[in-house]
């Protein structure tokens, strides 16, 4: 197991948000996080980044506690986020985004073939290298922050809703890479609104509710899934 | 009768004065001009601090005033404790002098950083504030406490009084150090801002503290070096004012730090170019309207640019360059 999520609980001030969700992740899986609206998804995705504090439980990585560690650590041992809504460096240029994405990495040559990679992945990039990120259009910015937290050389990505706010045409460009970089070895936990295209990628999912996990299964199981098919797939 | 003598002495004293001041009256707006820019490279100087470290925090350190008051102070006592000017030359000695005094306010930044402000991170905006009120009466108080309430002086003749002649314009050799130095420190900061690693993540940080944390930045540690550039720059000012005008107070840092403060906000507050910009430009807007409307006005007419620019242009001249889209 990769990762090990036991008991977790987090709490924003005495709002407790997640009460003790269980799960875990194998080594090159896809799995996606299924919920509602203000159902605890991202909170889980920065707790694993240490952005938030687990007030209870333990996040096991690699055999390690990390529910302590600090953000930037995280990062370096090979935990790479793509957050909600982006959160590109609008008046940094694009290159210079890809760049910090790499802030953790001092071995340049490694650097130069995982951009060399990125800029195949998303040709666009390239193209718009020494443009200011925030002049990027939506679809394009999130390439951007995908490009961006691949540049890390991570281990495991974690994505949070990248198909939010994008054309159909987008979305399947973008799911198709996230299909071609866990190809690559890249363990991937990705939060989803988008239910029936996030499943039909991953090879599990979990439910979530209001700060629980309520379902798990195979990905495949969940698309059947009769109460999975009523709330997230229109019926 | 009259004393002939005394009216000859006054009508010749009169026409100096014109003959100084208004004889040519290129060269007065020259002079101006000159100092004006001298005065508002330091403002620039101290203006960076402001800028930067609201840029980082969105907090303005009340008491970056005073680490430029410290500045002057230590540079001071270094400079008559260990003679450096006399042992090894004036140039050497004034480099090692600055150097001396930059490194230590900058610990001294980072102290205050580490004290007053770590601990209020995560409290309301509030608590920082009154806590930046009170490091700056604390450094206020400390100094006085060491070095007594009166203005103190720095020893004469360790710069040289001589005027260098530029397009037929007297300007002294020190006015026109202190301009280079600054724009030369201006320049370096400019460069590790946009080419370096750190540099980069130190904007980054100022845009998106929790993406910053994402891309693996230790963001700690780049608050704690912002706190360091900007104090290590209001030092180096504080060197140069007691250094060029030869008088300091434990009070200086409180005037300075209110022209840098409207100088940050004059650029576009957590601008650095802009701090830059302001900085300079509230400097000879300054001088000139000292010259041409009033001495008395001087202080008058930087907070005049304050309110100015708030009713006008509350961004500043470069805030806000780029839209974000979202
Ligand atoms: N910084 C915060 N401070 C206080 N409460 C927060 C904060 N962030 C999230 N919450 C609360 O925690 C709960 C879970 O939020 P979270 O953002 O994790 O949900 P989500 O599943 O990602 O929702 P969405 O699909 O809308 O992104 C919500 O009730 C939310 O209001
Ligand atoms: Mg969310």
């Amino acid at each position: 197991m990769l990762l090990e999520i036991e008991n977790l609980k987090v709490k924003y001030g005495n709002v407790e948000a997640l009460h003790g969700i269980n799960f875990h992740v194998d080594e090159g899986e896809i799995v996606c996080i299924l919920g509602a609206n203000g159902a605890g998804k991202s909170t889980t995705l920065m707790a694993l980044s240490g952005l938030v504090k687990a007030s209870e439980g333990t996040i096991t990585y690699n055999g390690e506690h990390i529910n302590k560690a600090r953000a930037h650590d995280i990062v370096k041992s090979g935990i790479a986020q793509v957050p909600e809504g982006r959160r590109v460096f609008g008046t940094l240029t694009v290159f210079e985004n890809l760049k910090l994405g790499a802030f953790t990495c001092d071995d340049h040559d490694l650097s130069a073939s995982t951009l060399e990679w990125i800029y195949k992945l998303f040709p666009i990039l390239k193209e718009r290298e020494q443009q200011l990120a925030g002049t990027l259009s939506g679809g394009e910015q999130q390439m951007l922050a995908i490009g961006r937290a691949l540049m890390a050389q991570p281990k495991v990505l974690l994505l949070d809703e990248p198909s939010l706010g994008l054309a159909p045409l987008v979305i399947k460009t973008i799911f198709e890479t996230v299909k071609e970089i866990n190809s690559k070895g890249v363990t991937i936990i990705l939060v989803e609104q988008n239910a029936k295209a996030a499943l039909k990628l991953s090879n599990r999912g979990y439910v979530m509710e209001v700060g629980r996990l309520t379902m798990e299964d195979d990905a495949d199981a969940l698309l059947q899934n009769e109460g999975v098919r009523k709330a997230y797939l229109g019926g | 009768m009259p004393d002939f003598g005394l009216i000859v002495r006054q009508n010749q004293r009169k026409q100096d004065f014109y003959a100084k001041n208004y004889g040519d009256i290129m060269e007065f707006f020259f002079q101006q001009l000159t100092n004006g820019l001298t005065v508002g490279s330091i403002y620039a100087l101290i203006a960076l601090g402001y800028t930067m470290v609201y840029g980082v925090l969105k907090l303005i350190n009340f008491a970056h005033g005073d680490l430029f008051t410290i500045g002057a102070f230590l540079g001071l006592t270094l400079l008559t404790s260990l003679g450096l000017t006399n042992n090894i030359g004036t140039v050497a000695g004034v480099i090692v002098l600055a150097i001396m005094v930059v490194a230590l306010v900058a610990i001294i930044g980072a102290l205050l950083e580490k004290t007053a402000y770590r601990p209020l991170r995560q409290s309301n905006r509030l608590s920082a504030v009154v806590s930046a009120l009170g490091a700056s009466i604390f450094f206020q108080n400390a100094i006085m406490l060491i070095y007594g309430a009166r203005v103190r002086v720095f020893p004469q003749n360790i710069l040289p009084s001589t005027a260098v002649n530029i397009f037929g314009l007297d300007i002294p050799v020190v006015r026109i150090g202190v301009f280079i130095c600054s724009l030369v420190m201006m320049a370096g900061l400019y460069l590790f801002i946009q080419k370096t690693k750190v540099g980069t993540a130190i904007r980054a940080a100022a845009i998106d503290q929790g993406a910053a944390k994402l891309m693996g930045i230790n963001v700690d540690r780049v608050i704690m070096i912002v706190f360091m550039i900007g104090p290590a720059l209001g030092g180096a000012a504080g060197l140069m004012v007691g250094l060029y005008y030869g008088k300091i107070d434990f009070t200086m840092g409180w005037i300075y730090g209110l022209k840098a403060f409207t100088a940050a906000i004059l650029g576009g507050i957590g601008n650095i170019p802009g701090a830059m910009l302001g900085g300079i430009l509230l400097g000879v807007i300054e001088a000139l309207g000292a010259a041409y409307i009033s001495t008395a006005w001087k202080d008058g007419i930087a907070f005049l640019v304050l309110i100015l620019i708030l009713l006008i242009r509350p961004t500043g001249i470069l805030g806000e360059r780029v839209a974000e889209k979202v």
